[in-house]
């Protein structure tokens, strides 16, 4: 069969009204149903005629799934929500600057506007041979193209590898894991709330799923307790261009201290294994410790304990060292406090505007 | 020449910068061009907006193979699908013809040439066939329903790989480009395992080359040196990567062809059309009005743009073929890389002594691109060694077809050499500003090989004074004295010299003066973003003495009447079609006055033009320009275009033909001299700021300083100035391929895998300026500057790079965070120091 990777193939869009009906749509058609939120993710893959799902069902009209409510405790975020509104939610700024900071560093403006916070949460990997079509385990094969001799695997894993060494690239989830979040997930059998580090999966459990959505679940919501409202938070992202880029790792973090000690942490890391990673070893090491570059230097190294590098991405690991590092010393300092990572925000607030 | 070089060195010191616009009512002053308003509202129309009726669609079949034979092909199941059309396959198209060029010389066919679809594919992603349907939807499902039966043959993606003993040929001709008796010819050529030592060192093998020259005593050189340097340095192939992509839509009428596509250059398109589908000239009508960028990719259009027209002729009905981001990385052409090492001897003030150069240019599937021996002679110009020795060897690859990309050779041979100069100044504790003054050209300057025992030389240059003044308006002495090391914030400062060709000569022009008084120029100019499509008919505006106003400019359709006109690559544009328009408008105030002669009496000696109207010396009678051109057209012959001028090109010709009759027609070809080659220069500056825990650096600040010549329209030149040193910057700062080794196939094959830069990746108040001085080998005094700042804009940031990390962090551009945080770690480079497309 020759091959082409453009134009959409064809299918039946569904465009549901509510959660109910687009939860009944997904049950209806199964494995042959796509769903699609903000589109970011789904239409490179239709329009590469990679996925070719019967149905297509299309939530963006279902109000009920967009916006920002205050719960009893903390907030509720529609899984339909943009990172645009989350970025300038003023209750998101004040309590939650962690999510606001991560969702402000993801792709482009434009992007930003049209993506969704349940569809950056639940998005697909990036591995270029994955991406590409190739058929790797991932896609249903019986090879990992990017971890061979020659593979071209700068931006892979250095963590979690199980056959597949493609990295989760979501910029929020960390985020999302720093402030303990819990994902709403609406299943045949009922509403299911799960720990936020908990919604993803690994290869070593199911190597052509990333997030434990089977067919017919849909995610509604993300909650954010109270919990960490107003924290310190530390947040960065690296990546080679400034704007339009998915990370090459990034870290979140979010502590209580207790005069000049840290009383409680989360730290999570992404860009480095196949799952959003929380590092619950660092955070046990670090607490009751001075938030301190002595403290840093210590949970860096522990951090990248049992990382193993693939031919191009050994850099991988001083990189995750010394921004966990930050994050643990420097928790409390705003995103990029480079005035250089500021300037480059401003500059693209003002293209923005 | 009737200066030596030192004297017109020294005139060249005498020239002094000039406020743009000094002396002229248009020229060097800011106007709103006309195309403007369409552009930024959207109005403006691309080859894909075009819609005709009864219009279908094609899209192409790629090869998945980087290198393999069609054995067969199964379209029986396509076929029988509602709406489908057509199947294009190679035996399609026409073979490959000898034609003749502009000077009447035959170019033989080359038969390892790109064709439209091959039965034989060089690279993964090469067009082997195309589908026409009814729509897009149903080409997409037809060519699923296709079977394709290929032979896998050897292939090779890395030139180093190719060259060794027992590599594999990209071809079975062969695997390097030599010269024959009819042209480039490919043929084999393995080195020894001996020239391989010092591969693993990071050091490029030097085996036999296939072309070479020099100059001087390049061993006296070395041998005189206080300072002997031998480094090797790895450029990206980088795709030209269009907003546009070669989108193209065809119809024919009563014979003729009606092609919509976006080029480079509109009136030089029809002749590559003609020959790729062996028809003549007047058969083919080019619409191109808009185009989305070339960068070098489109100078003539792209084969594969006949195949809309293939198939249209084939089902007589129009056919538009859009090309797809993925599918503009394979076709969309690319900058070759360029594998030099470089010995170069200084003295202690860092004159250099001698350069020892060699190059190996990874030329891609098809055609020779050897961008490295190009880049030779701009090394030779753009530091003036007294002695240099070039070598090299251009390799096929079964990677994309190259082409030229601003400033081919010119970035590499610049961001090769810069980085050496760079770590000189440090050993040497010579100011790199003072480095670059002491070794740049000036005034008539010499360079490349002797030919014939005399070396050739520029028209002229002033680079030494746009570095003066742009390391003052850049404070570069200031930025020296600042801390460099904040916390794991290192700072860091570059200077880089740059240069390209800047223009040709004898071309023509096209103005008619219609019955209305209007002022009508005719432009073969491709409209591809420069604006030099309009802002070169200001010089002829300028001469004639009229406001702007009363002018239009005629472009984008050669129905139209388009006279001969230079191709937009080489930044030859400003410097070619401003002498033509100042030619044109010469000749154009000489006719006027015969006009008024012989309408009002008298000799042509008696008037004068100025004020839209010609008239008596002294006041009297006169003739508005409206009465002019009602006059030329009751007159005829030579004043309305019914006879066209012998010294015109042929082209010129005809496009008089179509537009006899319209008013006064003149045309007229350039004829001013020239002594010398023309080059445009630039000196760029560049600070950085690298995060030591991270690698990850931003460019904090950036001047370019042009010595361009005459400044024509200061709002396009700074788009140029500044437009490309970002070009240049994406080289430095991420823009590559990626390529999978063991299956030949590119991984990184759209925007955000590629990396083309941002506007967030360069400083926000990114700085340009220019000399204003005239070059006094042309009449306007303008130059070329598309090219001229690419090279500096890379060269320019690798250079702050290592100021800030030391010069053992990288051997390879781009530099990306990992590049340098992993040699930081380390304290040595960890790149894989020989192979771009990593």
């Amino acid at each position: 069969m020759a091959v082409i990777r453009d134009v959409m193939p064809a299918f039946d869009l569904l465009q549901p009204e509510s959660a109910g009906d687009a939860q009944k749509l997904l049950q209806q058609h199964g494995s042959d149903a796509w769903v699609m939120a903000g589109g970011m993710d789904s239409l490179d893959w239709l329009k590469d005629r990679i996925k070719k799902p019967g149905v297509l069902v299309d939530l963006s009209g279902v109000e009920e799934l967009k916006g920002v409510r205050a719960t009893g405790d903390g907030v509720e975020i529609g899984a339909m929500t943009t990172l645009t509104e989350i970025a300038n939610h003023p209750g998101i700024r004040k309590n939650y600057g962690l999510l606001a900071q991560a969702v402000e560093l993801v792709a482009s403006p434009q992007i930003r506007n049209q993506a969704t916070l349940g569809g950056n949460v639940s998005q697909d990997v990036r591995c270029w041979y994955y991406r590409g079509g190739w058929p790797c385990y991932r896609a249903g094969g019986n090879i990992c193209f990017a971890d061979t001799p020659v593979g071209r695997n700068r931006e892979h894993a250095i963590f979690g590898a199980n056959r597949c060494v493609a990295v989760h690239p979501s910029d929020s989830v960390p985020a999302l894991i720093a402030l303990d979040a819990k994902f709403v997930v609406q299943t045949s059998g009922g509403e299911r709330v799960v720990d936020a580090e908990d919604y993803f999966v690994g290869p070593e459990d199911d190597i052509t799923r990333i997030n434990m959505l089977r067919p017919g679940d849909l995610l509604t919501a993300i909650r954010i307790p109270a919990a960490w409202a107003g924290a310190r938070f530390y947040f960065e992202k690296v990546r080679d261009r400034n704007v339009w880029d998915f990370p090459l790792m990034n870290v979140a973090s979010a502590a209580r201290l207790n005069g000049g000690t840290i009383a409680e942490i989360r730290i999570a890391v992404n860009a480095v294994s196949p799952r959003p990673m929380r590092l619950q070893a660092v955070e046990a090491a670090v607490r009751g410790r001075a938030a301190d570059a002595d403290t840093g230097e210590m949970a860096g190294k522990l951090a990248v304990e049992g990382a193993v590098p693939l031919q191009y991405n050994a850099y991988k690991i001083p990189l995750m060292r010394n921004l966990v590092k930050r994050a643990v010393a420097g928790a409390g300092q705003p995103q990029g406090s480079s005035t250089l990572a500021s300037n480059a925000l401003a500059q693209e607030a003002t293209c923005r505007s | 020449m009737a200066d030596t070089p030192q004297e017109s060195a020294m005139k060249a010191e005498q020239e002094k910068p000039r406020p743009y616009g000094t002396g002229y009512r248009l020229i060097g002053h800011d106007y709103k061009t006309p195309d403007l308003i369409a552009k930024v509202t959207g109005r403006s129309k691309y080859a894909e907006d075009f819609r005709a009726e009864g219009m279908l669609f094609c899209r192409l079949v790629l090869s998945q193979m980087p290198h393999g034979r069609i054995r067969r092909i199964d379209a029986s199941r396509a076929l029988a699908m509602p709406g489908v059309k057509a199947v294009l396959t190679a035996d399609d198209i026409p073979a490959q013809a000898d034609f003749l060029n502009d000077n009447g010389q035959t170019i033989k066919a080359n038969q390892w040439g790109e064709r439209a679809l091959t039965n034989e594919p060089m690279f993964f992603g090469a067009p082997i066939l195309a589908v026409a349907a009814v729509d897009e939807l149903t080409c997409a499902e037809a060519i699923e329903k296709i079977d394709i039966e290929m032979e896998p043959l050897p292939f090779v993606i890395d030139p180093l790989e190719s060259l060794r003993p027992g590599g594999k040929n990209p071809h079975a001709d062969g695997n390097v480009w030599t010269r024959g008796k009819s042209g480039e010819e490919l043929t084999e050529l393995k080195w020894t395992d001996a020239d391989f030592a010092e591969y693993e060192q990071g050091r490029l093998p030097m085996g036999k080359p296939m072309g070479e020259w020099s100059y001087g005593d390049v061993e006296g050189g070395f041998r005189d040196a206080a300072l002997v340097l031998d480094e090797s340095f790895v450029t990206p192939d980088v795709s030209h990567q269009c907003l546009e992509p070669r989108t193209a839509m065809a119809y024919w009428q009563n014979g003729k062809l009606y092609l919509h596509t976006g080029t480079q250059s509109t009136y030089q398109t029809v002749p590559a059309i003609a020959r790729w589908l062996n028809l003549r000239t007047d058969q083919v009508v080019l619409i191109s009005e808009y185009t989305g960028g070339g960068f070098g990719s489109k100078v003539t259009g792209t084969v594969i743009m006949i195949i809309p027209a293939i198939l249209s002729r084939k089902l007589n009905a129009p056919v538009m073929m859009r090309i797809s981001r993925e599918e503009e990385h394979y076709i969309g052409r690319a900058r070759p890389s360029v594998l030099g090492r470089a010995k170069i001897g200084f003295a202690k003030d860092g004159r250099i002594t001698a350069i020892d150069y060699y190059t190996v240019t990874n030329s891609g599937g098809y055609e020779n691109n050897d961008n490295g021996a190009s880049s030779a002679g701009i090394v030779s110009l753009l530091y003036q060694p007294p002695a240099m020795r070039w070598r090299g060897v251009s390799v096929m690859t079964n990677t994309p077809t190259r082409s030229a990309q601003s400033a081919p050779g010119g970035l590499q041979g610049i961001t090769i050499i810069e980085p050496i100069l760079a770590q000189a100044a440090r050993k040497l504790g010579v100011d790199q500003v003072a480095l670059r003054r002491v070794n740049s050209p000036e005034g008539k300057a010499e360079y490349g090989p002797p030919s014939h025992g005399q070396r050739t030389h520029v028209t002229s240059c002033f680079l030494k004074q746009a570095l003066d003044l742009g390391a003052e308006q850049f404070q570069w002495k200031e930025r020296l004295a600042r801390p460099r090391r904040v916390g794991s914030k290192a700072r860091g400062v570059g200077v880089a010299l740059s240069c390209y060709v800047g223009g040709t000569i004898g071309f023509d022009g096209l103005i008619v003066i219609t019955p209305e008084g209007r002022v009508r120029f005719h432009s073969g100019i491709g409209n591809l973003g420069t604006e030099s499509v309009i802002d070169v008919h200001r010089a002829g505006a300028e001469v004639l003495g009229v406001p702007w106003e009363i002018c239009d400019v005629v472009w984008g359709d050669t129905s139209k009447g388009m006279p001969y006109t230079c191709a937009s690559g080489g930044s030859q544009t400003t410097h070619a079609m401003t002498r033509a328009a100042y030619a044109v408008a010469t000749e154009c105030k000489q006719k006027l006055k015969e006009v008024a002669a012989k309408s009002l009496g008298g000799s042509p000696e008696d008037y004068e033009v100025g004020n839209a109207r010609v008239y008596r010396k002294g006041g009297g009678a006169g003739l508005s320009f409206a009465q002019a051109g009602q006059k030329a057209i009751a007159l005829g012959g030579i004043y309305d275009g019914h006879e066209a001028p012998d010294d015109v090109h042929k082209a010129t010709r005809a496009a008089v033909a179509a537009v006899a009759g319209q008013g006064l027609v003149v045309a007229a070809r350039d004829k001013a001299p020239r002594d010398g080659n023309t080059f445009s220069y630039v000196a760029s500056f560049a600070e950085v700021e690298v995060d030591l825990d991270t690698g990850k650096y931003y460019i904090t600040d950036f001047l370019a300083y042009g010595d361009v010549g005459t400044v024509l329209h200061p709002h396009s030149l700074g788009g140029q100035m500044l437009g490309r040193s970002t070009l240049g910057i994406a080289h430095a700062i991420g823009q590559k391929w990626v390529y999978d080794p063991e299956y030949g196939a590119p991984v990184a094959r759209r925007f955000y895998q590629n990396k083309p830069p941002t506007i967030l990746d360069v400083p926000v108040n990114m700085q340009w300026a220019a000399l204003n001085i005239p070059d006094p080998e042309t009449p306007v005094g303008a130059r070329g500057v598309g090219e001229p700042p690419v090279g500096g804009g890379c060269a320019s940031i690798l250079n702050a790079l290592s100021d800030a990390l030391g010069d053992d962090n990288f051997e390879r551009a781009p530099v990306y965070a990992d590049t340098i945080l992993a040699s930081y770690e380390a304290g040595r480079p960890l790149q894989h120091p020989l192979m771009a497309s990593i």
